[in-house]
């Protein structure tokens, strides 16, 4: 794989110094989750500003990997690295936008949004020790709704992916006996349910098997219509799967973290949707020559979306990120990444 | 062969003898790289395996643990091991009646125009690709499984046999489960095993079949008491090459077994097998730890099942494809 990327990599550079006058190639590798609006940005930025993007959807441990070996540009990740390793493999990370994670159901008669569920509930419910859904927990939160007496179906991602990372932090932060039990990861060691492949795999099931709950990302769950829940926050309010508590958690988060790793998980706020997460980009804070002009392209290609790309973002069901955040994300490209020299790379 | 070739070289004169050391070179040349390629793939598997060997010692081949979150790694192969082997042999024992249907009736039953195109129909199955018996499987099998075999009467009834019932009672709904693993891997093999028993029972010399039919015999009796004892190594053979496509299957599989790290106890719960285990975590696994070991260690391990499996199907095959 790091071979082949390698030359790869190696091609696209050789490929595009020819036409360095006219367009920059920058090529990244990482996270799935944010690949429909990094294409479509890369698009939009190749008229735009004369950026041609190669993003390379491969995981975000392989992007961490390739970027760690300098196959490419930039790596993409959904979960934050811990600042040790950051200064270890120097790299700077940044976010780039945010997404948020729905729970989608499929029990009969049940509209969209009509479903109230508790944290408690949920990590139960995924931990199979809620088994039937007119179970008296449930029926208790949802006095009326006419549950049927129908078998619970946990459906979960089979494939390592930043989404079960994220989920699985939300289901550790609120249930201990998930924090010491399945644990938080890209892929874990689920206690009940079925495993299917990507977000489409898990829809998928849901909608086939009545019964069914399961986790995707919201962008998935609006595109094709899933029955989706709503969820008690942190504050204590139901909060509907809507763009404006998404946008809520960011407002509330706090992003003065190093590494940017703001925590957008099961913040307080009573319109604030408990389950969000920015996902972000590694960029290299000591390229070597010949990928300085890479590394320039993806700061000018993020820039260059930062101040274009929101209403793209908001279409696919993303969050932007706040204006403020993007300039103290443009302090820190003109602070840390250093050409050979020294100098500063990032200089608008 | 080689002991034709250098006559003709020698009667063509001294170019065609060089043309002939370079065209043998090139072969050797072209199978000396297939087993380079061969080990290397197997030293690449097992040394990157090798801390997770180290870690785990050798009952990694039946822990059933597999916990890849940060902190509290911990693997071991013994789930996707078992699932790999119990959907491949389920496989084969809903695919080998099947082939055996469909090459009597090729090779005994129908008439000339039809066996063309029923052969060839048969063999086009082998040239699907396998996400497409995946996709197909998720959409159209599982559905299937879930709506008319384990919730309709077939597996109600099943679940209700004393002493064997739990085999088909399952807490799991959604149909994606080692049954449906199994029945989509028997589809993607049937061309194998089907091809190889029609080669085999066509190789059966008429005479054999002659006397016996002069004396009497049923078609039955002929496939039943001369067919298969002359070709009985020949289709266990057969049988072999479809199990060692059977245990590598992965995008097809990964579909539809539900990819849970549980023992299946009942064939409608979820499994998961070696391939499909490697497929979903390696691209999120780093490089040099203890999951992408792990994973390594597993491919290599799937890897000497495999080689054991065709080894012995290509030795049961010798004699026949020798003739």
């Amino acid at each position: 794989m790091n071979r082949r990327s390698l030359l790869f990599a190696s091609g696209a550079v050789v490929l595009a110094r020819p036409a360095l006058a006219q367009a920059v190639t920058v090529t990244g590798a990482g996270a799935s989750f944010p690949r429909p609006i990094y294409e479509r940005w890369g698009q939009a930025a190749r008229e735009g500003a004369s950026i041609s993007l190669n993003y390379q959807s491969i995981g975000s441990g392989g992007g961490i990997n390739q970027i760690t070996n300098r196959t490419v540009d930039f790596g993409a990740s959904d979960a934050p690295l811990p600042t040790a390793q950051l200064t270890e493999r120097n790299l700077l990370q940044f976010p780039t936008v945010m997404g948020s994670i729905v729970l989608i159901v499929n029990i009969p008669g049940v509209a969209d949004n009509a479903l109230k569920l508790t944290p408690e509930v949920i990590a139960d419910l995924f931990l199979g020790r809620i088994t039937r859904w007119n179970d008296a927990r449930i029926v208790e939160l949802n006095t009326g709704l006419r549950l049927p007496n129908l078998p619970v179906s946990p459906a979960y991602r089979a494939d390592a992916s930043g989404t079960t990372f994220v989920f699985t932090t939300y289901l550790s932060r609120i249930s201990d006996t998930w924090k010491t039990g399945p644990g938080a990861g890209t892929s874990i060691r689920w206690p009940a349910g079925n495993g299917a492949r990507g977000n489409e795999g898990v829809s998928n099931t849901v909608r086939n098997t009545p019964g069914a709950i399961g986790y995707t990302e919201n962008a998935y769950a609006t595109v094709n219509r899933l029955v989706t829940t709503q969820i008690r926050n942190k504050s204590g309010a139901f909060v509907a799967p809507v763009m404006a508590a998404f946008q809520a958690a960011a407002d509330v988060a706090d992003w003065s973290v190093p590494g940017f790793a703001a925590d957008l998980i099961d913040l307080s706020g009573a319109t604030v949707w408990p389950i969000v997460s920015p996902t972000f980009i590694l960029l290299p804070t000591n390229p070597t020559a010949d990928k300085v002009a890479g590394s320039l392209g993806t700061m000018r290609f993020f820039d260059w979306c930062f101040k274009n790309g929101a209403t793209a973002a908001t279409q696919l069901e993303y969050m932007p990120l706040p204006s403020a955040l993007h300039d103290r994300i443009r302090a820190a490209w003109g602070a840390q990444v250093k050409n050979p020299a020294g100098q500063a790379i990032w200089t608008a | 062969m080689g002991t034709t070739a250098p006559a003709a070289a020698s009667v063509r004169g001294s170019s065609g003898r060089v043309g002939d050391v370079i065209f043998e070179w090139m072969c050797r040349g072209a199978g000396i790289l297939v087993l380079l390629l061969l080990g290397g793939i197997i030293i690449t598997l097992f040394v990157g395996g090798l801390p997770a060997l180290r870690q785990f010692g050798i009952s990694f081949i039946w822990s059933t643990e597999w916990d890849p979150v940060e902190g509290r790694e911990e693997f071991g192969g013994g789930i996707a091991i078992l699932g790999t082997i119990v959907a491949s042999l389920l496989a084969i024992i809903m695919a080998v009646p099947l082939a055996f249907g469909v090459a009597f009736f090729l090779t005994e039953l129908a008439p000339g125009w039809l066996k063309r195109p029923v052969g060839t129909a048969i063999e086009l199955l082998a040239a699907i690709p396998s996400i497409i018996y995946g996709m197909w499987g998720l959409f159209v099998i599982v559905p299937i499984i879930q709506g008319y075999i384990q919730l309709g009467w077939i597996g109600e009834a099943l679940a209700e046999i004393p002493g064997i019932g739990f085999l088909f009672a399952s807490n799991s709904f959604t149909g994606t489960s080692l049954f449906a693993a199994a029945l989509v891997l028997a589809i993607m093999i049937l061309p194998f095993i089907a091809a190889t028993m029609r080669d085999v029972f066509d190789q059966v010399p008429a005479v054999f079949k002659e006397s016996a039919y002069g004396l009497g015999a049923t078609r039955w009796e002929v496939v039943r008491n001369v067919v298969l004892p002359y070709t009985r190594t020949s289709v266990v053979g057969g049988i072999m090459l479809g199990l060692g496509r059977a245990l590598g299957e992965t995008m097809a599989v990964t579909f539809v077994i539900g990819n849970a790290n549980r023992i299946a106890v009942s064939i409608f719960d979820p499994t998961t097998t070696i391939a499909s285990v490697v497929a979903m975590e390696f691209p999120e696994s780093l490089t040099g730890s203890l999951q992408q070991s792990s994973l390594l260690l597993l491919g290599f391990l799937l890897f000497v099942i495999s080689f054991v499996v065709l080894a012995i199907s290509r030795y049961l095959l010798r004699s026949k494809l020798k003739s």
